[in-house]
């Protein structure tokens, strides 16, 4: 794609900010007669938005006349919007001029509920964020819960977690790329991606017990050994999926239909992608190569080899490009995991955090005790805040964690990469054909019940 | 036993205080710290964090933007009801990718005074952010463009993530469903 397709860089930083103060990157935006935007009287806003009812804040633009102006609600029931999603689009023609993404449908309370459930039972909650990656939510808030712990972790518990977590990517990529398919027109896609995802969840539920929602990784390490047999099913992962991308390419990579819905088509820059918080793969599309397991690395992934995907034009077939190249590395990292798969325990025996071993439950009051207040009570975590990241298929999954040195967690928040990613969807959709709208939607990849928690 | 920690300044806070005032070592961080003096450092779990009166949040987070920090990623609040003196505090997390170093700004926020100035015109990113945490604490950002509620519906009352908002007692409002008696 030639670079005159590609929009100018927005005003984006409305300020305050003069040009001789802002960085160099901004300087373009900033030059470009942006002024100071003061809204109304602070005072008066004040009033309303303390109120109980908030004023529906929808401003229709004076510029444009009534005839030519539609505003149309894509969502909250629509297919392509890949849940409850409601966008507010405002149409000139065929045209898109503004998107306001309108989320919460899904919302239930989830960091309240987090701070009636003790550690030992958070695993439950932050697992149903982010349906699609569940491995990803339960790492994070192990992590944070262990650095406050301090607690060590085994070098096997840390492995079976690379594995498990990679494997994730590579189901939650599957089903990005099985529903973008279908939304633009790709229909067969629907059905290989999640055929192939088949094989990876049969592993799961013979891991876990469930093909959801696992509750797996735990503070102090994970629930329980992989299942006897776990190298042939790793085995035939590597084998099969592989064959089935090789499908997706011959159906998708060249075909000029695909091409002409794809490329070209919801671009963002990279400055408008760091503006607005924008993470994962659409940020690796735009050519910033930001992927935390290489510059914050978490688990001891960094002692295993791969490289990230980047893109260069940060539109829909750059980001679909980068996702069918992580699954191919997460599966590279899936296969010298378990190459390497050290031996030792799978979780860690400080006995504070993990149960006593289920042979001296029997032999022992003092152990049934322990088993006993550890489930019932849980364990107390030292007073202290954390945050902790990991790189999930969407970005950059955090866990913040206030404890104040209870068994329950004081405040616990999810910093959710789905939620920071759709500020960056009106920036993709507007100027653009109503008809990329679905795709460009597909390509961000937002799953509801990590933006609304 | 909350009293009894309210009266030795807070238990959270006493943890925090615990630690002495670290001059950071990061060079980007340093430079920082000489512009802003009024900043209270902090470092726990090797994570950097500064305290920042809410008046000098605005420049402190242009200086930072500056320095290097390219993005917000993360913007909430906790409620330390009965914890501390000041009720509320506004966490900030910046990130610098040249630098590869994290940033965590907190805010102390008086219960009768809940105004933060809004990050937006600096980090657009700090929208959705600042909505859901007007929404879950009340917390009003000046100047932001569109403070409205974001997850919860509109007409819904009161801020659930307070501590003092009870659960399981809240009766399910749909908008058009008869009185739940």
């Amino acid at each position: 794609m030639s670079d005159d397709t590609r929009r100018p860089v927005r005003e984006i930083r409305d300020v305050w900010i003069t040009p001789d103060e802002a960085p160099d990157w901004m300087r373009r935006a900033t030059d470009e007669g942006a002024q100071t935007m003061r809204r109304d009287e602070p005072q008066q806003r004040l009033v309303e938005q303390t109120g109980v009812r908030v004023r529906n804040d929808y401003v229709l633009d004076d510029e444009i006349s009534e005839d030519e102006r539609m505003i149309i609600n894509m969502g909250p029931q629509h297919p392509s919007t890949h849940g409850v999603l409601r966008l507010q689009i405002e149409l000139e023609g065929e045209i898109v001029r503004r998107v306001k993404p309108i989320i919460g449908y899904l919302h239930t309370g989830m960091e309240k509920t987090g701070e009636t459930l003790t550690f030992m039972q958070g695993g439950t909650n932050v697992t149903r964020m982010d349906y699609l990656s569940p491995f990803f939510n339960e790492l994070v808030f192990s992590l944070a819960t262990e650095t406050l712990l301090g607690v060590e972790i085994p070098p096997r518990a840390q492995a079976i977690r690379i594995l498990m977590t990679e494997l994730n990517r590579a189901t939650s990529h599957l089903v990005s790329l099985a529903t973008q398919g279908m939304d633009i027109g790709a229909l067969s896609m629907m059905l290989y991606g999640f055929r192939e995802r088949e094989l990876i969840l049969a592993f799961f539920e013979k891991t876990t017990g469930l093909r959801m929602n696992h509750n797996y990784i735990r503070p102090g390490g994970v629930a329980a050994e992989l299942p006897d047999g776990w190298e042939d099913d790793i085995e035939e992962i590597l084998e099969k999926i592989p064959v089935g991308l090789a499908d997706y390419e011959d159906l998708l990579k060249a075909n000029p239909i695909w091409e002409g819905r794809t490329r070209g088509v919801g671009v963002i820059s990279p400055e408008e992608c760091l503006a607005y918080g924008v993470t994962g793969p659409p940020l690796r599309a735009t050519g910033v190569d930001l992927d935390l397991r290489k510059t914050q690395p978490y688990s001891g992934i960094d002692q295993y080899e791969f490289d990230v995907a980047v893109g260069s034009n940060g539109d829909v077939y750059d980001r679909y490009r980068v996702r069918v190249q992580e699954i191919l590395q997460s599966l590279r990292i899936v296969r010298e995991v378990a190459e390497k798969m050290p031996p030792g325990d799978y979780r860690t025996d400080d006995r504070k955090v993990t149960p006593p071993p289920r042979r001296r439950i029997d032999e022992s009051m003092e152990a049934l005790i322990h088993h006993f207040k550890l489930f019932t009570e849980g364990f107390k975590v030292p007073e202290g805040e954390v945050y902790a990241a990991v790189e999930s298929p969407r970005g950059e999954l955090g866990c913040y964690i206030v404890s104040d040195g209870s068994a329950k967690p004081y405040r616990i928040h999810i910093r959710a990469p789905s939620f920071a990613n759709l500020q960056g969807l009106p920036i993709m959709m507007a100027d653009s054909l109503i008809a990329d709208s679905v795709a460009t939607i597909a390509s961000v990849d937002p799953v509801m019940g990590d933006v609304d928690r | 036993m909350a009293d009894e920690k309210m009266n030795e300044g807070g238990v959270v806070e006493e943890a925090a205080g615990a630690l002495e005032r670290l001059l950071p070592e990061h060079p980007v961080l340093a430079g920082l710290f000489e512009q802003f003096t009024d900043v209270e450092w902090r470092r726990s779990s090797e994570q950097h964090t500064a305290v920042v009166p809410k008046d000098r949040l605005r420049d402190f987070s242009l200086a930072a933007l500056q320095a290097g920090f390219e993005m917000l990623v993360d913007l909430t609040a906790v409620d330390y009801l009965r914890l501390r003196r000041v009720r509320f505090e506004v966490v900030v997390g910046l990130l610098s990718l040249q630098h590869n170093v994290r940033l965590r700004l907190r805010v102390p926020v008086p219960a009768d005074d809940p105004n933060v100035p809004s990050l937006v015109p600096v980090y657009p990113a700090a929208n959705f952010f600042e909505r859901e945490t007007f929404d879950m604490f009340g917390i009003v950002f000046g100047d932001h463009p569109d403070l409205t509620r974001i997850l919860l519906p509109e007409d819904w009352v009161g801020h659930p993530l307070r501590k003092d908002f009870a659960t399981g007692a809240v009766p399910v409002q749909f908008k058009s469903s008869p009185q739940v008696t």
